[in-house]
């Protein structure tokens, strides 16, 4: 149970998940920006369902994307989920298994191509950032496979920070007002300064021990 | 020659020197013609572990057998012929790489993905574990994992295949992340460079990635037949086991020591130098 306290105390002090959602969409807004691409997308890894899910998109007018789920080691976002590797494919040959084929599904829009690589924080694969279709005129570089990795470290923490608070939002549903009330109280506290603060955290160990003992 | 379990185990006893005669002439100069001229991989076994081979893809080729490693719901591992084909294309890309450069090589694939992502670091593992058991002369790892659970596993794994005579060659990591097998010493690790030249492959000697190999913009097989254009170290890792297999051919031999050592004296780098 402390863990999950824990978790529920944290969710007081931290963002709302609008934040952390608005800094993915932001990211792969970059992302696109950056590679001129038509597209670019961010799948985060649902442990309790061991699926892809479609978190961030932006281009295609694809906002139906969003929520939906691919299997989590097939196709090309499966195969960079498990095997930690980026890769980058173009001129991709007409093929109905290949890995654009969740996207052409919903969107009627095939990409030719793709970018992707996986989202690791800590030593957790959390998602896969996917660029689509960047201009054809430019020889892929290495450069830009650095610059893809940057993008994606950012994005890995983004998610990382979304994954943990609806965690801990899953602990303050499951366990009802009591709960989300001593968050709010540490959130009250964590604001405080000096000998104020420092009397909040007594109480609240005091508190701890109460509940623990 | 002697085989290893021959050999005295820990130490060398006086006058047991001759029990180590190489088998291999060794040139003064190691050239690129003594590595590998003439060969085309014949008869050396080559592993894919990936995402599956797609049968009769025709830059690939026939291919040895293929079977997928299942993970059941306490990790237990199984091990069972494979009818699925290639889930991703990548299998397949690497397969045809490797046959573009040794054609007459045997490919088999061993495929550790499909099983979702929880199982797919036991699958790993136990996929490795296979392929090092049934003996082949190179694997090629396009794949690693993050989770430092399974670090000393496959390090053990690594080591157990490079004293039975089986190179890994596994791909590096271009991201800040510490990622395994590619780290092992035990292990080629690859990179890659941007050059077009398919044989053209350079020394690191600011380990831990040990050899840069043609990585960008290279024409691959793909699903259905098909093909695609692709970048990654995972294309770069196939060029070097590709480059192992034409070795091998020429010199089965050879230990994974003396095939590293070989590779660094013919690296693009090592043999301009000498130029």
């Amino acid at each position: 149970m402390s863990d999950d306290l824990r978790a529920a105390v944290a969710a007081g002090v931290m963002a709302s998940e609008d934040a952390h959602r608005s800094l993915l969409q932001a990211t792969v807004e970059v992302a696109r920006g950056i590679f001129s691409a038509k597209a670019a997308t961010i799948f985060l890894y649902d442990e309790a369902t061991d699926e892809l899910v479609f978190e961030a998109v932006s281009g295609l007018g694809a906002q139906a994307l969003i929520g939906n789920r691919i299997p989590s080691s097939t196709g090309i976002a499966g195969w960079v989920l498990v095997t930690r590797q980026p890769l980058v494919l173009e001129d991709v040959s007409e093929d109905p298994r290949w890995g654009g084929r969740e996207i052409a599904e919903r969107t009627g829009y095939t990409p030719r191509g793709l970018m992707a690589v996986p989202l690791i924080h800590e030593e957790d694969s959390v998602g896969v950032l996917q660029v689509l279709d960047r201009p054809q005129q430019t020889r892929f570089s290495l450069e830009e496979m650095e610059l893809l990795g940057l993008f994606a470290n950012q994005a890995a923490i983004a998610l990382d920070l979304l994954r943990k608070a609806r965690r801990a939002r899953g602990v303050l549903d499951e366990s009802g007002v009591d709960i989300e009330a001593l968050a709010r109280l540490a959130g009250e506290v964590d604001q405080l300064e000096g000998p104020r603060r420092q009397a909040g955290l007594d109480l609240l160990r005091s508190l701890e021990g109460l509940i623990t003992h | 020659m002697s085989s290893p379990e021959q050999l005295p185990a820990w130490s060398l006893p006086a006058g047991a020197a001759e029990s180590l005669e190489l088998p291999t002439e060794w040139p003064g100069r190691v050239t690129r013609e003594w590595a590998w001229g003439e060969s085309t991989g014949k008869d050396v076994r080559v592993c894919i572990l990936d995402s599956g081979i797609e049968v009769g893809h025709p830059m690939v080729g026939e291919i040895e057998g293929a079977v997928a490693v299942e993970v059941g719901p306490g990790d237990e591992i199984r091990v069972v012929e494979d009818a699925e084909g290639d889930l991703c294309g990548h299998g397949t890309a690497c397969a045809g790489i490797v046959r573009s450069i040794a054609p007459d090589c045997k490919v088999f694939s061993v495929r550790v993905l499909g099983a979702g992502f929880t199982g797919s670091g036991s699958a790993l593992l136990g996929g490795l574990r296979w392929a090092v058991e049934n003996g082949f002369h190179v694997i090629n790892m396009s794949l690693s994992t993050t989770k430092s659970q399974f670090a000393g596993l496959l390090h053990e794994a690594a080591d157990a295949a490079y004293f039975r005579r089986t190179v890994l060659v596994a791909s590096a990591h271009n991201m800040p992340v510490e990622s395994y097998p590619w780290r092992f010493s035990s292990v080629i690790s690859v990179g890659s460079h941007e050059e077009t030249d398919p044989l053209a492959y350079y020394y690191n000697p600011k380990p831990p990635v040990e050899f840069f190999a043609r990585g960008v913009d290279v024409e691959v097989a793909w699903l259905g037949g098909g093909s695609a254009r692709s970048t990654g170290n995972s294309f770069a890792t196939p060029h070097m086991t590709g480059i192992c297999a034409l070795v091998l051919g020429k010199h089965p031999e050879l230990t994974p020591f003396q095939l590293k050592s070989t590779l660094y004296l013919t690296a693009s780098n090592v043999v301009e130098a000498d130029e």
